[in-house]
């Protein structure tokens, strides 16, 4: 197992190498002179020829690459063109936020989604499957936006339970340490902003979570219906076995791991691709950080931005495949 | 004489698919008594699986169910006066007999024991089941479990997971999965057709091992005469989902009375005897079913006669314990014959 996980990160390096040529080559994919476009036409030849200095583009291209793994190498991202500053400072607050939707969406998708597939798969062609189906064709193929803006409409327009907008009350900000406002509160003893902030989460959350959900039910129900007819599933059941045990211990177990690869490569997109989200809720996570800096011209944003999705992605993907040995002991590599 | 152990009356087993009800076991009775070795034989398709699985509540349902007759348990420490009827109990009291009192092994001990889980957690988990156990015990329990099955370096495979286990390891550890809980009767369907020949020897021997020394009553289904032969005390013949003839072992293999039964027998090769062809009845197991009036096997049957299209012959008792669905032995038909 450790040989395996040591190996599997040796094998992350060439990946990470082909990441940044991308994300570097992206700055030279400008037609013409980077500076002059990221400047525009009325640009001073004095401003372009300083702009070129700042990055670096009169160096040969090795050097230039060099230049920029060394300093991703030393957590340096390199700096705004719009605002000045740091883009590895800048970024985290957007990260966080980011993340920690994406961590609110997958709990509501993980858990709603596999039950509802078990359940389904349990009791085939009952009521209850088909109406589980029906919805997670429906949650399948819901534009998230429409979804978004029915949520707001009903739960926070007519009923006012939920805020519609933001990570917390504006008029009462979070001090943050760590970005993570639901832990920034429980470190600062404000339990009632924890409150506020958590329901702050749960709009964009489940606007986010219910294309995953519906992928995962349905997963889950047919990746359950071929464990349920495998012959130790009866084995399980002769020895006296709770329903419970057989259909979750033995069942969902053996049926988890194309659900979990199912979980992986959507975390890896809810990551990155929450920008529809983010503008609805106006969620200032990482995918709105990364559209603004493409409507400002911004290029170290970025080549950053996307750079930290990409290798956000490979990691999730690297925890599934050593989940999968984990939990199949047939897997080995 | 003490009371079967198990008892199955009049048994119906149904199975409701969309091109109608499916008679799959109809009207079987037998019993087996504490220590004893029943056989159940017949070709597939003939009623046997659904048979075990309605003793052990495992019928799918839907589509199956179980429409009438009655599966009496009389567990043997209370001295047989104690009995249930396995229809009729509670889920959660079948649960509770399931695994500990009666115990199954099934055909393929290649897809019988859950991929993900250790060895030693599969035999504890039944188990721990039906009592409480530490953990420690536990290990302990499945160790001797494995030994008693003849597993060797039992210390180890106690760690190690199906996929490194070959199919008759496996097959003993199904084994001591069942008799982990010392149970009373234990269902083997076809413990051996999945298994070299070698192999199978090897896995009836423990079977009769612990037949012997533990008192467990089995019912061993099976195709295979050659097993019966070798195992059983008592044998059940199945056709289409009917007792054909029952009897004792030496009985059935020696002076068969149903057709059916003789032509199984005349199927199997004999020892140093040179022929051309082995014998064969002709035709196919029929539907369950589609037969409504008459003998199920009068379509393959040499010695059929009119009356076997008319009508359905009765389980004819031909002496103690001997007993044959057959109008051949019919007394109407004896008299009819001396004349």
């Amino acid at each position: 197992m450790l040989a395996y996980t040591i190996r599997r990160l040796l094998m992350l390096i060439p990946v990470l190498i082909g990441m940044s040529l991308i994300t570097f080559s992206i700055i030279h994919l400008i037609p013409g002179n980077p500076a002059q476009v990221i400047l525009g036409e009325q640009a001073s030849p004095q401003a372009i020829a300083s702009l070129e200095e700042q990055l670096g583009l009169n160096e040969p291209y090795f050097v230039q690459y060099g230049n920029y793994v060394a300093g991703i190498l030393q957590g340096d991202l390199g700096t705004s063109l719009r605002t000045r500053g740091e883009i590895s400072t800048e970024i985290l607050p957007y990260l966080a936020a980011t993340i920690e939707l994406t961590i609110f969406a997958l709990i509501f998708a993980v858990i709603v989604g596999v039950n509802a597939g078990i359940i389904s798969a349990w009791r085939q062609n009952s009521m209850f499957d088909y109406t589980a189906m029906i919805i997670a064709l429906v949650g399948v193929s819901m534009p998230i936006f429409w979804l978004g803006l029915m949520q707001q409409w009903v739960f926070a327009q007519e009923l006012g339970w939920l805020p519609a907008f933001g990570r917390a009350n504006p008029r009462d900000p979070v001090e943050t340490t760590t970005y993570f406002y639901l832990i920034d509160t429980i470190i600062n003893g404000r339990f009632d902003q924890w409150w506020t902030s958590f329901k702050h989460l749960i709009l964009p959350g489940i606007a986010l979570g219910t294309i995953p959900m519906a992928i995962i039910a349905r997963m889950t129900r047919s990746s359950m219906l071929e464990v349920l007819r495998q012959d130790y599933m009866r084995t399980v059941e002769a020895k006296g076995s709770k329903t419970f045990t057989v259909i979750y211990r033995h069942g969902f177990k053996n049926a988890v791991i194309p659900v979990l690869t199912v979980v992986g490569l959507q975390t890896g997109t809810l990551l990155g691709g929450a920008l529809l989200t983010e503008t609805i809720f106006s969620w200032p996570g990482i995918g709105r950080y990364v559209y603004e800096a493409i409507g400002n011209r911004d290029y170290p944003v970025i080549q950053s931005g996307i750079l930290v999705i990409a290798t956000m992605f490979v990691l999730i993907n690297l925890v599934v495949d050593l989940l999968y040995s984990y939990i199949d002991p047939r897997i080995k590599y | 004489m003490k009371k079967p152990v198990l008892e199955v009356n009049q048994l119906q087993t149904h199975f409701f698919t969309d091109r109608g009800e499916v008679p799959a076991v109809d009207n079987v009775s037998f019993e087996i008594h504490s220590g004893e070795v029943l056989g159940v034989v017949g070709e597939s398709g003939c009623g046997k699986s659904v048979t075990s699985l309605s003793v052990m509540g495992l019928i799918p349902k839907p589509p199956g169910k179980i429409v009438g007759g009655e599966i009496l348990f009389r567990p043997q420490q209370d001295e047989g006066e104690k009995e249930e009827n396995l229809v009729k109990v509670s889920k959660k009291r079948m649960r509770q007999i399931r695994g500990n009192q009666i115990a199954m092994i099934f055909q393929e001990p290649m897809t019988s024991l859950d991929p993900l889980y250790k060895i030693g957690y599969q035999i504890i988990e039944g188990v721990r089941n039906h009592r409480a156990v530490s953990k420690k015990e536990g290990r302990q329990i499945a160790i001797d479990m494995l030994k008693l099955v003849g597993i060797p370096r039992a210390e180890e495979i106690v760690d190690e997971y199906p996929h490194q286990l070959s199919g008759g390891m496996r097959q003993r550890v199904m084994i001591a999965i069942a008799m982990a809980c010392d149970p009373e009767v234990l269902i083997a369907d076809e413990p051996t057709t999945a298994l070299d020949v070698t192999i199978q020897a090897q896995i009836l021997e423990l079977m009769k091992k612990l037949n012997r020394e533990k008192g467990t009553a089995i019912m061993m289904i099976t195709h295979d005469l050659g097993v019966v032969a070798e195992m059983c005390d008592r044998v059940v013949v199945m056709y289409a989902g009917k007792v054909v003839e029952q009897g004792d072992v030496r009985t059935i293999l020696k002076s068969p009375k149903h057709p059916y039964t003789q032509g199984l027998i005349r199927s199997l090769p004999k020892m140093g005897k040179r022929e051309s062809r082995l014998y064969s009845i002709p035709g196919n197991v029929p539907k369950p079913g589609s037969i409504k009036n008459g003998c199920r096997f009068a379509a393959r049957c040499p010695a059929v006669f009119d009356r076997c299209y008319q009508e359905n012959p009765e389980l004819i008792e031909m002496k103690e314990g001997h007993a044959c669905r057959c109008f051949l032995y019919d007394s109407k038909e004896a008299e009819v014959s001396h004349v």
